[in-house]
């Protein structure tokens, strides 16, 4: 899963990077094939080149590293709403078919009370003002829900012409990769589809993880699995992470 | 005019029952030790804003001293969830907490609004989201000049902001540097501000990106060396990554957390002194 959300930002000069898994693949693609790619985090730091997966997006590794740190208002103001990065890499609590992102929360039947998810952080504005948008979250029933419980950050709304409608930037979500395979939006309906499974991955094992019915491509490709180069610079990011924390 | 307080002192004079407060740090810099001071102290029924809540609002939360909560993302950054935090929204323990729920640009945007003097700030923000949905302090306007709907955030005016900075000089001006988030946009927001520093030096040395505050927007400093343990400040001191892993299992469980705040934050002797705030690990 990290080393294809990594491939995924392949030709990509800047990134909005989230942290978590968004984190780990940002980093991965920087010590593999991306090695100038820009990371931006909220926290206000551009251009960090951490040596290690930073624990949060405000360590101070990602700071210390940087080309520039800027105040959080620049950051959303002049960098992100200005219409100047590439692509917004986030994770996801829920997700539905039409790729727009709960964190915000879950709710659990009428007698119980709603399940608190984190908020909304950056994700509503990096999904809004980024050229393109990449997700990446494991692939459970839980996750992958037909319909949300609350719209946090909006992706493709509820269908082609939403994001037109308010006006905003970019592509949004472009594609959601789990741990299972990659799904991509129709461009007709703007409906998640799978467009591949990572080796051993069946098509019915990533249906039955979706809680909805998963449109599946004509020909599903299957990814390449990770080169030995891949996993040892992964193996060399997360042995760091570990040690510093 | 920044006087030089105790911590007690400067909690006592500013924070008051009832009151809007914004301790702000975006991971880095948050001022731990100014809030233990105001759990000690008992402050309560309190509105506290902050961009990014996590473990110190978590702390303050639990103790039962929150009415409401006005913030962005409300995590243990890298680790989880905020268990105090959710155990209060889910159950209601140890009392109810209210939300007014923003997205990050929406909050820094409320912050600016506040610091400039205006009703509110505009942005591109918040479309397709239900978040609107949830609070009265976002609305649309429309651009008089093109004619586009945007996002309109109410400005943020806390009665009190408490940071905590590298150093101050002996007037009183205080210097910060690294990740300063929007720390400078809640002390001018605000209509009181107390700042904790690591040190007072006789001279303030430039450094590149320093935010500096002038000793007449600030009301009371404070030193209190390692006031932002367990997170960090540049220069100074690390963050202790080991502190907010093992944070989750003691939130996790009301009576081992009402033990922890017992032991470490209401059971410190000395309140008051640095070196007593020192020790509130």
């Amino acid at each position: 899963m990290e080393v294809n959300a990594a491939r995924a930002l392949a030709g990509s000069r800047t990134c909005f990077v989230g942290i978590g898994l968004p984190s780990t693949a940002a980093n991965l693609a920087r010590a593999t094939h991306e090695p100038d790619l820009v990371l931006i985090y909220e926290s206000g730091t551009i251009g960090s080149r951490p040596t290690r997966l930073p624990l949060s997006i405000g360590d101070g590794e990602l700071a210390d590293t940087a080309d520039a740190v800027v105040a959080v208002p620049e950051m959303f103001n002049y960098w992100l709403q200005g219409g100047r990065i590439d692509v917004g890499f986030l994770g996801a609590a829920q997700v539905d078919r039409f790729a727009n992102v709960n964190t915000t929360v879950v709710a659990r039947g009428a007698d119980r009370p709603e399940a608190r998810l984190p908020g909304a952080g950056g994700a509503p504005e990096i999904a809004a003002n980024c050229k393109k948008v990449l997700l990446v979250l494991r692939h459970t029933p839980r996750g992958f829900v037909g319909t949300l419980d609350f719209v946090t950050t909006m992706g493709h709304g509820s269908g082609p012409g939403d994001r037109a409608k308010y006006g905003m930037r970019g592509e949004g979500p472009v594609a959601v990769i789990t741990d299972l395979g990659i799904l991509r939006p129709d461009p007709a309906t703007s409906e998640l589809v799978l467009t591949e499974t990572h080796p051993g991955v069946t098509v019915d094992q990533v249906r039955a993880a979706t809680g909805w019915d998963l449109k599946v491509a004509p020909d599903v490709a299957t990814t390449a699995p990770p080169t030995a180069g891949e996993l040892a610079a992964l193996r060399t990011l997360k042995a760091a992470g570990r040690k510093a924390s | 005019m920044a006087g030089m307080r105790s911590l007690h002192d400067a909690v006592a004079e500013l924070v008051h029952d009832g009151d809007t407060v914004a301790l702000e740090g975006f991971t880095h810099l948050i001022p731990f030790a100014a809030a233990h001071e105001i759990i000690r102290q008992g402050i309560t029924d309190l509105t506290l804003a902050r961009m990014t809540p996590d473990v110190v609002y978590d702390q303050l939360i639990g103790a039962g001293l929150v009415r409401k909560l006005v913030f962005s993302w409300g995590g243990n950054p890298g680790v989880g969830s905020l268990h105090r935090f959710r155990d209060a929204v889910e159950n209601g323990w140890p009392r109810p907490l209210e939300l007014d729920e923003h997205s990050h640009a929406g909050m820094a945007n409320r912050y600016v609004a506040g610091a400039s003097g205006l009703p509110f700030a505009t942005l591109r923000g918040y479309r397709g989201s239900d978040l609107p949905t949830r609070t009265d302090t976002v609305a649309t306007v429309v651009c008089p000049f093109t004619g586009e709907e945007l996002a309109a955030v109410r400005a943020l005016n806390p009665d009190v902001a408490i940071i905590h900075a590298q150093r101050a000089d002996r007037a009183g001006n205080v210097q910060m540097w690294g990740l300063t988030g929007v720390q400078k946009e809640a002390v001018l927001a605000a209509r009181r501000s107390l700042v904790t520093v690591e040190e007072v030096v006789d001279a303030l040395e430039p450094r590149p990106g320093a935010v500096v505050l002038p000793h007449w927007v600030v009301d009371a400093v404070s030193v209190v060396p390692g006031g932002a343990h367990p997170s960090y400040a540049t220069g100074y001191s690390e963050r202790d990554n080991a502190f907010y892993t093992a944070w989750d299992a003691i939130a996790r469980d009301r009576e081992a957390f009402t033990r922890w705040l017992d032991t470490e934050v209401r059971g410190a002797a000395g309140a008051g002194s640095s070196e007593a705030e020192a020790t509130v690990r």
